[in-house]
């Protein structure tokens, strides 16, 4: 496999590659794992009178498709908080439910369940868990405060600023340490949130090291690299 | 007001002016200015004026002349006249003053303000009992439109007075300003229109702005100066301590200006950034040895704390106050006799506006003193002093209004009452900004508002406004219209954060970024204290006074303006002609004399580009002279041409004055490097990525409505509630490009923080006259420029010290190898560290 933009690390016993996209892919076992699509995010404001360009599903599930594509995953993990609200896949434009079917018919899918979407997801595509095991790792949407090693989480949407020559910069990033890694989010339209904050920090008493996310380059930085 | 003994030939009689009128400027001693009497007669046969005369001319009470005459005359029942102030403060103030006349002619006239201050109760009142005169902003006047009962509140509208005008015309504010005027006329077809501006530019341009037709039309507007004041007396500041090559908080300075401020009544001291502000307050504190009643006044700083400062300052009880543009308009302080710039002024009309501050008496010229940072500051001092002398200022061009503002009011004007498009569009280009709208743009900016305007119908649904058998767009939802009067508007902050002491007392708000940029222990200055950060809690961030290591101070990423185009016409060519240095202080002749014989003086016309070895890089230095924001841009495309050709670049600054780009190998051919279609594709690439198209999407996405800062009920939360402009941004340009939003995106970006416009003329102008120089070190114009690299934050301390080591080796480079007869003519020896 000749593929740029990967950061490799180990966790609990399994070999791992973050991509620059934000996805993870767990060769041994054919696995590949997106977090926080939090897909028709766009739509969901519309009620509301914020008519938000309509296009953070397709942006999303285009970039899925390459990435699909390009590692050619049996399993296709969705790390929960895959629709930005539980009626989120009743919006669906019918060129994005092709697009989900397009997946569908290049993997496996399993939705984790989220605390956006509950795990809902459009019928007939995949089916949904509230967690997963894998050999030494298990799925779940939030990380847990007591994990056994070997815990792949999202919900925070992690990202980092780094120190640079110039002053910092902002990045999504891959958090991990021995036990645990959460993954940035996938979405168009999901903020983030800094790795410095309590929330995030909780998780990671003993430090972390970060895959910090540019545009070609994913790239493995060590705590101090923070601004 | 005039002083007995003054004539004014050409102007009406006195007797124009109502027999209690002349007592009562009788009684006081005042004679009416002629200019005050010619607004009168315009507005008495029912034309609409422009006054420009320069600040205390009794401008104020000229405008509101005509409507008390009247008033007194003959009684009007409901609201007469609106008067519109860019400044809250101001109105509020213009309302005290104007009780004055109107208790002391015993006139039964009623005047009231209306503002974001102005409580609910007292606002739902003024709407079914309006006052005479209502003393309002351009906000408050967009949403008095918003209410169904507006075509009422207005029938009897006789005059509107716009204060200020010149700070308005050509803004955003300004573009809303107008369309609510236009559709004013439309509810008061009788109304007549008064603007009071300051000098200016373009006189012209400025009636077609306050014109009903937005066209200058001298049977529709007259135009009517006030009698120009003493001429003001401008010093630049010449410091027997070194001029510094760089920076711009002029701390070589303070002393010097601490004196006189002792010297003076009351001064008022301009910075041109918060950052500054800080600064300069901090430093001239630590030489307070008198303790002199020294404030600070900024727009971050809380609004108690501004209003404060502000009354102390009126009460006299202050002997300074550092500011920044926060303080450029507003009332008159008498006490006022010195107005200090500490920093180069930018621009000619910003200028004579700031010393305006300063002894608002036409009789008596105010004094300013002009205090440059660094030593191309001391040329643009100058060439301001003489723009000041020649009575020449710049700026005045007036722009398109922007499309995101239309957008705002087709929402506000739908939430007064459905409108019919045909008759909106008519009406939208009487407003001077909209006045070659296409019938297409107005449309499609109609469908925006509607739906989105997107190519993929999703929203059909939501729709906010609905087409009605009638023919008319409405508001199909009541929400909507809430939340249009919560967002009203076209000033955008950028996400802020409250700084708040641990007892809860609030400092002031602070970008969200510079705070983010904090761990808990930092220090940072802000509201005139050092401060320690010790974490985030909601929206505050928490501090506590006090604190250790180098402070970090707040800059706001859109403080600064470039210097405009005149005042960079004039540097050059003060530059390229010796003849016109005498008046410079030593240490700059002699710089401009060593860059002469190092290399040659920028061409007025042409440009000068010198390349030369340093630290086994190749550095590329350019001086076109055209501000900030169109050298960023120029910088851009210069790495990206330099990375093309092979050169491998390896990073650029920009000043003012000039730009420096530094790589692995040498370029060769500098003509091509600057020819004119760099401005094409990369460009477009650029400009699609960059960091200041975002910024101004982010602006054009809050003012059309596309996001919103506040939602109902959601005060506090609304940062988290929505989407990052930034996300999408990237969505709507990679799936609908020619998306409205994203056209208004890059024609402001062309004209504001990319500036395109002025650095294509820049590149027209210099084509065939570049002159290259290769030379073998750094010259003695380039280590302003090169001083500039890595200086991303101000810092104290240690920081300093590195950066004064690598500045004196820059300068020790530029100095070596003189000849003995360079240095002779050289009065200020002992600062060259030879």
């Amino acid at each position: 496999m000749n593929v740029t933009g990967l950061q490799a690390f180990d966790l609990n016993g399994a070999a791992l590659l973050a991509h620059v996209s934000g996805g993870l892919f767990w060769p041994d076992e054919a696995l590949l794992v997106v977090a926080d699509l939090h897909l028709e995010k766009g739509s969901s404001y519309a009620p509301r009178g914020d008519l938000l360009p309509p296009y953070d599903t397709a942006a999303t599930l285009e970039r899925l498709l390459a990435l699909v594509e390009t590692l050619r995953p049996s399993r296709l993990v969705f790390l929960g908080d895959s629709f930005h609200d539980r009626a989120g896949p009743d919006r669906l434009a019918m060129q994005d439910r092709q697009r989900l079917t397009r997946l569908q018919q290049a993997a496996e899918l399993i939705w984790v369940e989220g605390n956006h979407d509950l795990g809902s997801h459009p019928p007939g595509l995949g089916s949904a868990v509230v967690s997963l095991e894998v050999g030494p790792l298990t799925f779940r949407h939030e990380a847990e405060t007591k994990t056994a090693a070997g815990e792949v989480s999202g919900h925070f949407h992690p990202k980092a600023r780094i120190r640079v020559s110039t002053g910092s910069t902002s990045a999504r990033c891959f958090i991990f340490d021995r036990r645990r890694v959460i993954l940035p989010a996938f979405g168009a339209y999901t903020g983030g949130l800094d790795v410095r904050h309590p929330a995030v920090a909780t998780h990671f008493p003993n430090g972390f090291k970060l895959i910090a996310l540019g545009q070609r380059r994913a790239a493995l930085l060590p705590e101090t690299a923070l601004a | 007001m005039k002083r007995p003994g003054e004539s004014d030939l050409l102007s009406p009689p006195a007797t124009l002016l109502p027999a209690k009128f002349r007592d009562w400027f009788d009684a006081r001693g005042w004679q009416p200015h002629g200019h005050q009497l010619a607004l009168l007669e315009a507005a008495n046969s029912g034309r609409s004026a422009l006054l420009v005369a320069p600040t205390g001319g009794g401008k104020t009470l000229a405008g509101f002349l005509p409507s008390l005459t009247a008033l007194a005359a003959k009684p009007h029942a409901g609201l007469h006249s609106l008067y519109v102030s860019p400044l809250k403060a101001l109105a509020q103030d213009i309302h005290r003053n104007l009780q004055q006349p109107i208790a002391e002619m015993a006139l039964s006239v009623t005047a009231e303000t209306r503002t974001g201050d102005t409580p609910a109760e007292k606002r739902k009142r003024q709407r079914a009992r309006p006052p005479h005169l209502l003393l309002t902003t351009p906000e408050s006047l967009a949403l008095l439109l918003s209410y169904a009962d507006a075509g009422e509140v207005f029938a009897g509208l006789t005059r509107v007075i716009v204060d200020e005008a010149h700070a308005l015309a050509g803004t955003k504010r300004g573009d809303l300003l107008a369309l609510g005027l236009a559709r004013l006329q439309n509810l008061a077809p009788q109304m007549t229109r008064i603007g009071l501006s300051a000098t200016v530019a373009d006189p012209k341009g400025l009636a077609a702005w306050i014109s009903p037709t937005g066209a200058y039309d001298a049977d529709r507007v007259q135009l009517i100066y006030g009698r120009s004041g003493a001429r003001a007396q401008v010093e630049i500041l010449e410091t027997a301590e070194g001029l510094p090559w760089s920076g711009h908080m002029a701390r070589h300075a303070l002393e010097a200006v601490y004196r006189r401020i002792q010297e003076a009544r009351t001064a008022l001291l301009f910075v041109n950034t918060r950052a500054q502000a800080e600064i300069v307050f901090r430093s001239l504190w630590q030489l307070n040895d008198e303790n002199l009643a020294i404030a600070l006044h900024h727009g971050s700083l809380d609004v108690q704390q501004r209003r404060k400062v502000e009354a102390a300052m009126a009460a006299g009880k202050l002997r300074a106050v550092v500011a920044t543009s926060s303080l450029d308009l507003g009332i008159d302080w008498a006490a006022v006799d010195l107005v200090v710039q500490i920093g180069a002024p930018k621009g000619v009309a910003r200028l004579v506006q700031r010393i305006g501050r300063a002894n608002h008496r036409l009789d008596q010229p105010s004094r300013a003193l002009l205090v440059p940072a660094n030593r191309f500051e001391v040329l643009e001092c100058r060439a301001a002093v003489e723009a000041v002398e020649a009575r020449e200022l710049d700026g005045g061009s007036l722009r398109g209004g922007g499309l995101d503002v239309l957008a705002q009011h087709m929402m506000g004007t739908a939430a007064g009452a459905p409108f019919l498009p045909d008759t909106l569009f008519k009406e939208v280009r009487q407003a001077q900004p909209y006045r070659d709208l296409s019938r297409e743009a107005f449309d499609e900016t109609l469908v925006f508002v509607a739906t989105g305007g997107y190519a993929l119908q999703r929203y059909e649904r939501f729709r906010r406004l609905i087409l009605g058998a009638d023919g008319r767009y409405r508001v199909t939802n009541p929400r909507l219209i809430q939340r249009y009067r919560m967002n009203v508007g076209t000033i955008v902050e950028e996400p802020l954060l409250t700084v708040r002491l641990k007892n809860g007392r609030k400092l002031g708000e602070v970008e969200e970024y510079f705070i983010q940029a904090l761990v808990p222990g930092d220090s940072f200055l802000f509201a005139g204290e050092l401060l320690t950060f010790l974490g985030l809690k909601e929206t505050s961030a928490l501090v506590a006074k006090g604190g250790r290591g180098d402070p970090k101070i707040p800059a706001y990423a859109g403080g600064r303006l470039p210097l405009t185009a005149e005042l960079s016409a004039r540097v050059r060519a003060m530059l390229e002609n010796p003849g016109r240095w005498e008046n410079l202080p030593a240490a700059v002749r002699q710089w401009l004399s060593l860059q002469r014989y190092r290399s040659l003086l920028p061409p007025a016309r042409g440009l000068l580009v010198e390349s030369f070895p340093r630290g086994g890089k190749n550095y590329l230095v350019a001086y076109p002279f055209e501000g900030r924001n169109a050298h960023q841009t120029l910088g851009m495309l210069l790495t990206r041409r330099l990375e093309r050709a092979g050169c491998r670049p390896l990073g650029f600054v920009a000043s003012d004055y000039a730009i420096a780009t530094w790589s692995l190998h040498q370029p060769t051919d500098i003509d091509a490097l600057f020819a004119e279609d760099m401005l094409g594709d990369d460009l477009e690439e650029w400009m699609a990525e960059s960091s200041l198209l975002r910024r101004t999407f982010r602006n054009i996405a809050i003012v059309s409505g596309l996001i919103q800062q506040r939602h109902p009920g959601q005060e506090k939360s609304g940062r988290q509630m929505t989407v990052s402009s930034d996300l999408i941004y990237d969505v709507l340009r990679k799936y609908q490009p020619d998306h409205l939003l994203l056209r208004a995106t890059r024609a402001e970006a062309a004209g504001g923080l990319t500036d395109i416009r002025r650095l294509a003329a820049m590149l027209a102008r210099v084509k065939g006259r570049i002159l290259h120089r290769r030379l073998g070190r750094v010259s003695p114009l380039a280590v302003p420029v090169l001083l500039d690299i890595g200086k991303v934050q101000v810092a104290g301390g240690a920081v300093d010290s590195l950066l004064d080591e690598a500045a004196d080796a820059l300068i020790a480079e530029a100095m070596a190898d003189l000849p003995e007869a360079m240095l002779d003519e050289t009065p200020a020896q002992a600062e060259l560290p030879l």
